[in-house]
Order: structure tokens, then C-alpha cells, then sequence
């Protein structure tokens, strides 16, 4: 059974700019007892999170709102173990897979099967699954013959589907993920949208980050208002979403969309079409 | 969930990960020592077991550089010999050496040093230039100096040649004491990763680093016996095993060259080896926690 366990957790960012990057300076700093070099100790620190605590089990679809610059990537990125909290403890059990970059470790230079395996192998995947995923991939993002050329030589359309393919392959059970994601939903494919459905349906828990709050309120069951790293509010996504829109001053806030209860798969009639589309720079 | 209504797109079962329960992750802030440096260890571990990982990004380093030409890496190896022809008549020339003794010297020196060099400038980089993905995901901070070791032990692996063709030439082989040269070769291993994510994690804190590093490098090359061999020095050649580029050298390079390093060059090459590792190891399990800010 996964879950998530956040505990007191805070995280702090040192802003090192300009002379807290030097050595010359620190040195400095120290030798002449820190009378010299007092800017040097001055270091900014940004507080990231502050005392954030929840606990979330399978089933549980958490939404994270918040403005700009109120820790929701930091949040996620610390539930990933990529930040380290300063102060309190994570702890995720069950395996994770966050998408934060959608283009994770790709290399122009490589072909397209080369960066599928590499992303495998990033995964943790043996070489038959690393063979499933590139099948997976290469039948989802239409690559046909270019699955042999180098990512350089692909049109932006056929990079972001190779990107958004592989970041959608591989089914964890801790899910999380960031709002680039979603950008833009009105050009979101259906093909695309049912993936990602899929995917997300597939985990035990999502932990989903986003400004665009419709898809918050379709997807989760739970939201976290954050803002200045602390939770302001956390509940029913109806209840926290309308005070949260309400706080922001939005007239939106009445019409939220209702939950999921049955994800209405559209017809992927349209795929083909629409997946030309996405040659122009669709799928964001 | 509930898999049964995720029609269309389910994946192969191949491609859902599994865990065999326990945490996957488990990070308490203000641990002491011993609890960062369990993580550590947890971190090489990681890393180890992700060796084909490593393997792989290492390759394609290597083989990216040269992606189009007709000789491929083959061109590191063109390009040493070279630089070795050219330094060795000029040297042998200027020094009044005998070509036959310096230039199987010279060119094993050279391959050596290019080695350190590289991997010392490209440790600078180690995890500046990974900021994309270590901000992306969580990887065994490890992986990242195996990377650059492994790279440069294939990079070395095709220079070796010039050596060989250059022994081959002038006919000097060492024979069976080459094999005494194994265990240094080892050290240099465990030496290059503990130099390597040591330089990484520093660079990454503090910026003005690499040209410093840069610059010591530049003066070690001189002030060892890279290009001129150690017995010129007459008056006080004792003090030399104080200069641990010097030490390390002849570990790898004496036996290689036939001669038997001496109880003084290994007690110097062991030495500082071990306090490079222990500083090394110290720094890593201090830091590693951070480096995901700082990069």
C-alpha cells in the first residue's frame, strides 16, 4: 500500500548569488573575523516550506494550489526526495515517478530508441521492459521511421510527443506531477488526455500541482492551499478551491467543475486528425 | 485502482513499477553523523546498482563527441600520438636523451596525465552542468561522478594504444612486472571518484573553483615528473615522494616501465590516497543533502 508521509516538514533555499559563490571571499570572510567580508555571511535564505505536514494513503488524490512562488514545485520536489527537508521527515512508500521536466534527461543528439532506452534506464528497467517501453513509445508518439534519426532532426510537435510518451510509460503507484503537464488543455489531445488518465488511474496516489483549478477539481480528492510554503487550508477540493479562488478575487469560483466519478473517455475517433495538430506545437 | 475500468491505454504490465513494500524513500532532517553517512552509503549503493546506467551515459559521452567522424574516438587516440612524436623528438633533442629510453617514458606519462587532467576539469563540472536533472529527479549523486570516471577510463582505455604501439616500436616491454602495476591502477580508480565528487560538490558551492583548479594543475604538470624523468634531479630526489602526483605516477608508470616502485613511493602513494578518500567521504556525507540547492 503506498503512502505519503510529511511530517513538520520545512525547506529552505540559500540564495547564493554573486559573492556567497566565492571561495576568495569566504576565505577572506573568515581570516579577517568576518569584519571584511560581512556580506559574505550575510547569506539570503529563502524559506521554501514551512512546517508542512500531511499524511496520504491509496486512493488519495491530492491537488496543490497556491500563487506563484507559494512552494508547490518545491513541495513536490521535496515529496520526490530531490530536496531534502531541513527540518521534519518524508516519508513515500510505494514506487514514484514524478514528471517535473518534460524533456528528463533527452539529448538532441541521440535518436529517438537511444533516449527511449536511456529514459529506461533512468527508470530502473531491465532490457525487456526497457523493449516494451520502446514499442509503448514508439506507437504512441507516431514516430514511425524517425524512432531511428536523431531528436534534432524531429519537428517540435514530434518532440513533444516523444517527451510527453515517455514520461506517461511508466505506471508508478506514487504519482506526481507538475502543472507544465497540463498546460493549455484546450489543445490537450484526447488520445494524449486518455493516456494521462489512464496513467494517473493507475496510481495509488497522484500528487498534482496545478494553477488551471477545473482539472484540480476533476481529479483530486483532496486539495492543499499553500502559500509562503504553508498549508493555509486543506480539505475537500470544492470547499478549499472556493475559498482559495474566493481569496484571489476570482469570479470563477461558483462554477467548478463536478468530480470524477467515471472519467468520460471521449471517442478517439479524432486522434488522427488531432495528432497532426499537435505538429504545430500542440499537446502544451 | 481499479484497473479493470482503465480501458485503451493500459500499459504492458512491464511498465508499471512495483515496490516489495517499505519506504522508498525516507528523508528526517538533522540526522547525525552516522545517519548521513548511512545515507551515503545508500547513495553508492543506488549508484552501483544502476551501473548499466553509468556504463551507458559514459558511452554515449564519449561517442557523442565524435558522432560523425569517420574515426570516432579513434581520434583521441590519433591526437596523443601525435602530441607524443612531436614532444618526444622535441624533448629528446633539447634534453640530449636517448629516444629509445625517453619516448616509451614520455608517451605513458603523457596518456597518464591526460587522464588526470581531463577528469579533473570535467569533475569541476560533475554536477553544475546535471543541474537539469538532478532538479528533476532523484538520482544517486554518485552516478554522476561514476559517469565522468568511467568516460575517462574509456577515453585512457583508447590512448592505451599509443602506448603499446610506441612499446611495440622501440621494443620495450616490461613483461611480467607489468602486472605489478595492477594494483596501482586500482587505487587510481578509487582515487578518481573520491577526487572526482569531491571537486564536484565543491564547484557546485563555490563558483571560482575551476580556474583555481585550472591553474594548480597546470603548475603540478610542470613541477612533476611528467615530461622529465624524476632521476634528473640529483639533490634531494628524497623529497620527491612529497609530491603525490610524483607518487601516484610511479605506482602505475614504474612497473610499466620495468622498475620496481620503492617502499617509500608506495607509503607516499597509500597515504595520500587514504587522506584524499577520507576528506573526500567526509565532504560527501556532509553535503550530499545540499547539493540539490546549491546546483
Amino acid at each position: 500500500m503506498a503512502t505519503i508521509d510529511a511530517d513538520h516538514v520545512s525547506v529552505d533555499f540559500p540564495l547564493y548569488h554573486g559573492s556567497a559563490r566565492s571561495l576568495k571571499r569566504a576565505v577572506f570572510a573568515a581570516a579577517s573575523g568576518g569584519r571584511i567580508g560581512k556580506d559574505a555571511q550575510k547569506r539570503v535564505v529563502v524559506q521554501g516550506l514551512r512546517d508542512v505536514s500531511f499524511h496520504l494513503g491509496a486512493g488519495d488524490r491530492l491537488g496543490l494550489v497556491g500563487s506563484n512562488g507559494a512552494g508547490k514545485t518545491t513541495l513536490l520536489r521535496t515529496l520526490a526526495g530531490i530536496y531534502e527537508p531541513v527540518r521534519g521527515r518524508v516519508r513515500v512508500c510505494g514506487s514514484l515517478n514524478a514528471l517535473l521536466d518534460p524533456n528528463l534527461g533527452m539529448n538532441p543528439d541521440l535518436t529517438g530508441r537511444e533516449n527511449i532506452a536511456l529514459r529506461g534506464l533512468f527508470a530502473g528497467l531491465g532490457r525487456p521492459a526497457i523493449r516494451r517501453l520502446e514499442e509503448d513509445v514508439r506507437d504512441f508518439a507516431d514516430l514511425d521511421a524517425f524512432v531511428d534519426l536523431p531528436v534534432r532532426t524531429y519537428s517540435s510537435g514530434m518532440v513533444v510527443r516523444l517527451g510527453f510518451a515517455l514520461a506517461t510509460a511508466i505506471h508508478p503507484e506514487v504519482l506526481m506531477m507538475d502543472e507544465w503537464f497540463l498546460a493549455g488543455d484546450a489543445g490537450f489531445l484526447d488520445k494524449a488526455r486518455l493516456r494521462l488518465e489512464s496513467l494517473v488511474r493507475g496510481a495509488e496516489i497522484l500528487v498534482l500541482s496545478s494553477h488551471m483549478h477545473e482539472i484540480v477539481a476533476r481529479w483530486c480528492n483532496r486539495v492543499i492551499w499553500l502559500e509562503n510554503g504553508r498549508i493555509q487550508e486543506d480539505g475537500a477540493p470544492q470547499e478549499v478551491l472556493g475559498h482559495y479562488l474566493a481569496g484571489k478575487g476570482s469570479e470563477e469560483a461558483p462554477t467548478l467543475p463536478a468530480p470524477l466519478p467515471a472519467p468520460p473517455f471521449a471517442e478517439a475517433t479524432v486522434v488522427d486528425a488531432l495528432l497532426k495538430e499537435s505538429d504545430r506545437g500542440g499537446l502544451r | 485502482m481499479n484497473r479493470a475500468d482503465a480501458p485503451l491505454a493500459a500499459p504492458p504490465p512491464a511498465l508499471r513499477l512495483k515496490t516489495r513494500g517499505g519506504a522508498t524513500l525516507d528523508l528526517v532532517a538533522g540526522l547525525g553523523f552516522s545517519g548521513r553517512q548511512h545515507q551515503a552509503i545508500a547513495d553508492l549503493g543506488e549508484a552501483a546498482r544502476l551501473w548499466r546506467l553509468g556504463t551507458t551515459l559514459a558511452w554515449l559521452d564519449v561517442k557523442g563527441r565524435y558522432r560523425g567522424s569517420m574515426l570516432g574516438p579513434l581520434w583521441l587516440t590519433l591526437s596523443t600520438a601525435v602530441m607524443v612524436a612531436a614532444l618526444g623528438f622535441l624533448y629528446s633533442t633539447l634534453f640530449k636523451m636517448v629516444l629509445r629510453e625517453y619516448l616509451p617514458f614520455l608517451a605513458l606519462s603523457l596518456v597518464l596525465w591526460g587522464y588526470v587532467q581531463t577528469m579533473v576539469s570535467e569533475a569541476c563540472l560533475g554536477f553544475t552542468q546535471n543541474d537539469a536533472i538532478i532538479r528533476a529527479v532523484r538520482m544517486p549523486f554518485s552516478l554522476y561522478g561514476g559517469r565522468i570516471v568511467l568516460r575517462n577510463v574509456i577515453v585512457l582505455a583508447h590512448n592505451i594504444i599509443v602506448i603499446v604501439v610506441v612499446f611495440a616500436i622501440f621494443d620495450t616491454w616490461p613483461g611480467a612486472r607489468a602486472a605489478l602495476a595492477l594494483p596501482g591502477v586500482v587505487l587510481w580508480l578509487v582515487d578518481s571518484l573520491a577526487v572526482t565528487m569531491a571537486l564536484a560538490a565543491i564547484c557546485a558551492r563555490f563558483r571560482d573553483i575551476p580556474p583555481i583548479v585550472a591553474s594548480i594543475m597546470q603548475i603540478a604538470f610542470f613541477v612533476s615528473p611528467v615530461i622529465w624523468r624524476p632521476e634528473l634531479i640529483h639533490r634531494g630526489a628524497r623529497f620527491l615522494p612529497l609530491n603525490p602526483f610524483y607518487s601516484l605516477f610511479e605506482i602505475v608508470r614504474g612497473p610499466l616501465l620495468g622498475e620496481i616502485p620503492g617502499h617509500m613511493i608506495w607509503f607516499s602513494a597509500l597515504g595520500y590516497s587514504v587522506l584524499m578518500i577520507a576528506l573526500a567521504w567526509l565532504l560527501f556525507v556532509r553535503v550530499r543533502g545540499r547539493l540539490a540547492f546549491w546546483v
